[in-house]
Parts: structure tokens; C-alpha cells; sequence
């Protein structure tokens, strides 16, 4: 394998790794608070929101959009280290 | 000044402003047709990410599909969220830096094979057409209503408009558009829910509005409150739903999964310059989309609450001008079955004398809270500018998928650039002239082929992009037959119980307990172990697409989008 390709299965290998742990909690907050565990989380009650509905209503979205932006920082700092960035 | 002037005022400013953008920004070649010269910023592409996806039904619908269905109605939210997240992280940096003009080009070229390519521009136009239709219904609905035009002269405006710009402008004259009516709905959503806030909870914030005390000095919960209403009138707690679990699951991941199918939403993706900015403005359009997402389901419990509270057990007569308004629009019926003159809105069938359509929610809420007539004129131009930038979006997947995928790339190879320019715009013409037809002649089940379109997409694009991308050896007998099969699953399942075609049945039937809109997360599952079984007994891709597969995993080198 020449340097070029090692270089390139290294990246490759990273990225996967980050976007398992990423995709890890996009389920757990969507699938698992907001509809696996709802009604236990909903014993949980901040504010006038019930945990469980919050999750699947609101904040399961928010976590979302966090998820994203903590990706392209990843991204782009993995992209420097291996100099693909441009 | 009344309602109706504001409303011809604020409508007529904003397409003013759609159509200069659309003469400035007009497109001169293919590329400016297809993917906007590629040099569209993160930012620019956010917003027009955002309101390309944000259609009529995200605007008007919504709200009050949620205000009724409570807690069931969250698989929207996650649903059409949620699948930004796959979309970034698996699909959009790829897709750009391969740097084509279509879904179907990718497909065709991963898959070295013409017959893939053309199941995907099947794909693509089955999508596309059914979404565009609802929105030209969209456009009349808010026409009808607002400017007491005829619904169908309503749908004929619309064409009209997004007619002048989508032919002219391509890409291009689109996506500056798309930046404006984002700016136009997202003000038009926020305003009255900000108002209504204050009014019922005292918190200028929706998102947190929805989880306070009422402002009426009990110190009740809102939500506590409209359970016990919901309670009392025999429905379900507004937060608990009703659908099964397994249910709730299928149809959440069915809407995440073809959300980043859709063809009309990952071509966005191809007009930034770099791959970096692939993925930051997807991380921007789900902010901007978040927004309103966020907004909508507090929206629904305002709105729920306050309806309860005018009409439930209150004298048909004393009923306010807004009820009257609407009634006129047949989207609000009451029938005094007890001839008590009372409006009595109950669970049970037999005695509910009420029925509201969903639409009627973000439309007629600034009515029922009474805000002033400026912002009630503000959801009519809202409401326009989504349907507008979603059909725009559209009808550009439509003439792109006929020019290039079919014209040049299938039939008439030589074509020249030009030539090939005057085919979209051809296309693109007889898209509006169809989804206008559907638009003033609905088929009576656009809602279950909207539902449909979820399904499809699910069923077909994703698996096929994400193993391309992902697993380098999948063949394009894999692929193809993981594409098919999931496809006829899909269209079986639906077609089985929404029109009862292949001796029907109903909810007892359903497989695994999992409905129709559902069915599409059991498709995109069948079509993966399709796909990789066939895999086996078939002959590995050649070296070469192995060789684009290695470099789309590579960000740098991008370069700029080429349908050559």
C-alpha cells in the first residue's frame, strides 16, 4: 500500500469512527428518550414539560443541530491533520 | 387598514421582490441552470436549503396536524429533523465532492449502468411530481382565503410566478429567491407565535412558552392544562399519543430516511463551491429549519388551548367573526346535532358537532388571538412564500431529471450546451403546466401520495446513495435489484391499503403492526439485504468505480460541479 493510500485509509477509518459515535447519539436522543423511553423520562417533569415529550417535541431537535455543527468542527480539524483541507 | 389591504399590500411587495431577484440573477448556461454556477455561499445555501424544504404543509399544515394529534405528531418533528443528520454526515460532503448536477447522475455513474440511471430518474420525477401538486394547492388555498380570489385563479397566479422565475433563473434566479422567502416566512411564522406567547404564557420565547404557567394568575402548567381539557372532552392527553410504539418508531425513521432522499434537497448540496461548505450549510439550513420546527409545536399548543376555550360549550351566535370566515371556506363546519345551539367539540363521533380542518391552525390563529391585521396579512404572504420556494425547488428536480439525465445523458448525447439550456426550460414549462392541472384538480389522494413520496424515497435513493458511498465493492446488480425490489414493496404496501388494491385490508392487517407511512423504514431495510445478497453471487465493480469510490472519501480536490 503506498503512503498516499495509508494516509487515505487512516482519514477514512476516523471518519467512520466519528460518525458511529455522532449517529450513537442521534439515536438515543430521537428514538430512545423521545420514543423508547417517553414514558419513563415523562415521570421526569422540568418546568411544565414532561422529559419525555420535551425530547420528542423539542429537544431531540436541538441535539440535531448541535450533532451537525460538532461534525463539521471534527471534520475540519481532521481534514488539517491529514492536509485535506483547502 | 383592513385585513384584505394589508394582504394585497404584503403579497404584492414580496413578489415584487422575487421577481427583480429572479431578472437579476437569470441563468446563461447549464450550470447556472442546474447548480447555480456552483458558487452559492454556506450561508445563501442554508437559507435556501431551508426554505426549499419548508413547503406549504411545514407552513400551514404542520401546527395543526401536531395541535390535533399531539403527542403522535412529534414524528414530524424528529422525522423531518432528523434526517438533516444523515444527510450531512452520509450523504451531502460525498455527493458534492463527486460534483455532478443530479441524483440520477450519481447513481447512473457509481452504478456504471444506464438502466440504474433511469430507475432513479423514475424515482426522482415519482417524488417530485406528487410533492409539487400539494404545493400549487397550497398557493390556491391562501389565495382563496386571503384575497377572496377563486382557488383556481389562485393555482394560476401561482404558475404564473413561479413559472417566470424557475424557467428564467434555473438554479440560480432559485436559490436567491429561496433566500428572501425564508426571510419572509420565517418572520411571517415567528411574529403571531411570539405575540400569542405573551399573551397566553407572558414569554416573548415560544419554545419556552409552551412549558410555562398559563398568564391567567392560576399558576397551572399550559401543557397541564390542555391535558385536562383533552381529558375532559374524552380525547387523549395531548401528551401521550395514541399509535402504537412500534408505529411511532417506523414512521419517524421512515420521514428521517427519505428526507435524505429526496432529490430536490440533496441537489442543493451540489451548488457550494467546497466540500467544507457542503457540510457546514446543511449544519445552517437544520439551524434555520429548527427554527420554525421548534416554534411549531408550541404554535400547536396555543393555538389547541385557545380554540377549546372560544368554542367548547359556547352559544353558536356568540361565536366571533373569525369562525364565521372560515365557515365560508368549508374548512370549518358546525352541525347542531343536539339542536341546543351550542357547540359541543367532543371525542365521540356521534356527538362532536365540530369539525376543524388542520390547515385552519397557523391560518386563522392570529384571527382567534386577535392580533392586528398587518400580521394576519403577514401568514398570507408566509404562507405563499413557503409553497412558492418548495415548487420552485421542485420543478427544477423535474426539468433537470428530463434535460440531463434523459435528453443528454440517455437520448441525444451531442447535444449541445444551449440547446440542452432550452430543454430545461422546456421541461420545466410543462412541470408547471402538470402540477397546475393537479393543483386545481386534486386526485383525491394527494395526502397518501405525499406520504408516498416519504416512503419512496426511503425506499429507493438512500440505501442506493449510502452504499455506493459506503461499501465500495456494492455492484450494480446489487444495487439495482436492492432499488427495485424496495420500490414495488413500497408501492405494493401502499397502494394494498390506502386504495385497496390487491384485496386491501386495514389496520388489523398491516404487517408488524406498521402503517402505510411507516412502511417506508421496512422497504429501505429490504432493499439493503437485496442489495448485498445479490452482491455475492455477482461480479465485483471495475477497478475504475472503485477508484471514484476512493476519492469522493477525500474532501480535497472538489473542484467545481461538471455534468461532463
Amino acid at each position: 500500500m503506498s503512503e498516499k493510500q495509508k494516509k487515505a485509509t487512516a482519514y477514512w477509518k476516523q471518519n467512520v469512527r466519528y460518525l458511529f459515535i455522532l449517529l450513537a447519539i442521534w439515536f438515543v436522543v430521537s428514538f430512545g428518550a423521545g420514543i423508547l423511553f417517553k414514558d419513563a423520562l415523562d415521570a421526569v417533569k422540568i418546568g411544565g414539560f414532561k422529559l419525555g415529550f420535551w425530547f420528542a417535541q423539542q429537544g431531540s431537535i436541538y441535539v440535531f443541530v448541535i450533532l451537525i455543527f460538532v461534525y463539521v468542527r471534527l471534520m475540519n480539524k481532521l481534514d488539517k491533520k491529514y492536509g485535506y483541507n483547502e | 387598514m383592513s385585513v384584505q389591504t394589508w394582504t394585497y399590500i404584503l403579497v404584492g411587495l414580496t413578489f415584487a421582490l422575487y421577481i427583480g431577484i429572479a431578472i437579476y440573477s437569470r441563468a446563461g448556461s447549464t450550470k447556472d441552470f442546474y447548480v447555480a454556477g456552483g458558487g452559492v455561499s454556506p450561508l445563501a445555501n442554508g437559507m435556501a436549503t431551508a426554505a426549499d424544504w419548508m413547503s406549504a404543509a411545514s407552513f400551514i399544515s404542520m401546527a395543526g396536524i401536531i395541535s390535533f394529534a399531539g403527542y403522535d405528531g412529534s414524528v414530524y418533528l424528529m422525522g423531518w429533523t432528523g434526517g438533516y443528520v444523515l444527510l450531512a454526515l452520509l450523504l451531502a460532503p460525498y455527493l458534492r465532492k463527486f460534483g455532478k448536477f443530479t441524483v440520477p447522475d450519481f447513481i447512473g455513474d457509481r452504478y456504471y449502468s444506464k438502466t440504474a440511471r433511469i430507475v432513479a430518474v423514475i424515482c426522482a420525477l415519482i417524488v417530485s411530481f406528487t410533492y409539487v401538486a400539494g404545493q400549487m394547492r397550497g398557493v390556491g388555498v391562501v389565495f382563496s382565503r386571503f384575497l377572496q380570489v377563486d382557488i383556481n385563479t389562485g393555482v394560476i397566479i401561482g404558475m404564473v410566478i413561479v413559472l417566470f422565475y424557475a424557467v428564467l433563473g434555473g438554479m440560480k434566479g432559485i436559490t436567491y429567491t429561496q433566500v428572501a422567502q425564508y426571510c419572509v416566512l420565517i418572520f411571517a411564522f415567528m411574529v403571531p407565535a411570539i405575540f400569542i406567547s405573551i399573551q397566553m404564557t407572558g414569554n416573548p420565547i415560544p419554545q419556552l412558552g409552551m412549558g410555562s404557567t398559563l398568564n391567567d394568575g392560576s399558576g397551572t402548567f399550559l401543557l397541564d392544562k390542555l391535558d385536562g381539557l383533552s381529558t375532559e372532552l374524552g380525547f387523549n392527553e395531548y401528551t401521550n399519543g395514541s399509535k402504537s410504539l412500534t408505529d411511532i418508531f417506523a414512521i419517524t425513521l421512515a420521514l428521517m430516511v427519505g428526507t435524505a432522499g429526496l432529490p430536490h434537497v440533496i441537489v442543493r448540496f451540489f451548488t457550494v463551491k467546497k466540500v467544507k461548505d457542503a457540510r457546514k450549510s446543511a449544519g445552517l439550513a437544520l439551524l434555520l429549519i429548527a427554527i420554525l420546527y421548534t416554534t411549531a409545536p408550541a404554535v400547536a399548543v396555543f393555538a389547541k388551548t385557545n380554540l377549546i376555550n372560544t368554542v367548547s360549550n359556547e352559544n353558536y351566535s356568540n361565536m366571533p367573526v373569525w369562525f364565521k370566515n372560515w365557515e365560508e371556506t368549508g374548512l370549518l363546519t358546525f352541525d347542531d346535532k343536539n339542536a341546543d345551539g351550542k357547540i359541543q367539540y367532543v371525542a365521540d363521533k356521534d356527538k362532536n358537532e365540530l369539525t376543524i380542518d388542520n390547515d385552519i391552525m397557523v391560518l386563522a390563529n392570529p384571527e382567534i388571538a386577535d392580533l392586528p391585521a398587518w400580521v394576519i396579512a403577514l401568514v398570507a404572504a408566509g404562507g405563499l412564500a413557503a409553497a412558492l420556494s418548495t415548487a420552485a425547488g421542485l420543478l427544477l428536480v423535474i426539468s433537470a431529471s428530463v434535460s440531463h439525465d434523459l435528453v443528454k445523458k440517455v437520448f441525444n448525447p451531442n447535444i449541445s450546451d444551449k440547446a440542452e439550456l432550452w430543454v430545461a426550460r422546456g421541461a420545466a414549462t410543462v412541470a408547471v403546466g402538470i402540477a397546475g392541472y393537479f393543483g386545481i384538480n386534486p386526485p383525491g389522494f394527494v395526502a397518501a401520495v405525499v406520504a408516498l413520496a416519504f416512503g419512496l424515497a426511503a425506499a429507493s435513493f438512500f440505501p442506493a446513495i449510502v452504499l455506493g458511498i459506503f461499501y465500495k465493492k456494492m455492484n450494480k446488480e446489487g444495487a439495482i435489484s436492492g432499488m427495485v425490489v424496495g420500490i414495488i414493496l413500497m408501492l405494493f404496501y401502499m397502494t394494498k391499503f390506502k386504495f385497496g388494491w390487491f384485496g386491501g385490508g386495514t389496520e388489523a392487517d398491516w404487517w408488524f403492526g406498521i402503517s402505510p407511512e411507516g412502511f417506508g423504514s421496512i422497504a429501505m431495510i429490504a432493499n439493503f439485504i437485496v442489495a448485498i445478497i445479490v452482491l455475492q453471487f455477482t461480479p465485483e465493480p471495475p477497478v475504475d468505480v472503485q477508484e471514484i469510490v476512493e476519492n469522493i472519501r477525500i474532501p480535497s480536490g472538489a473542484g467545481e460541479a461538471t455534468g461532463h
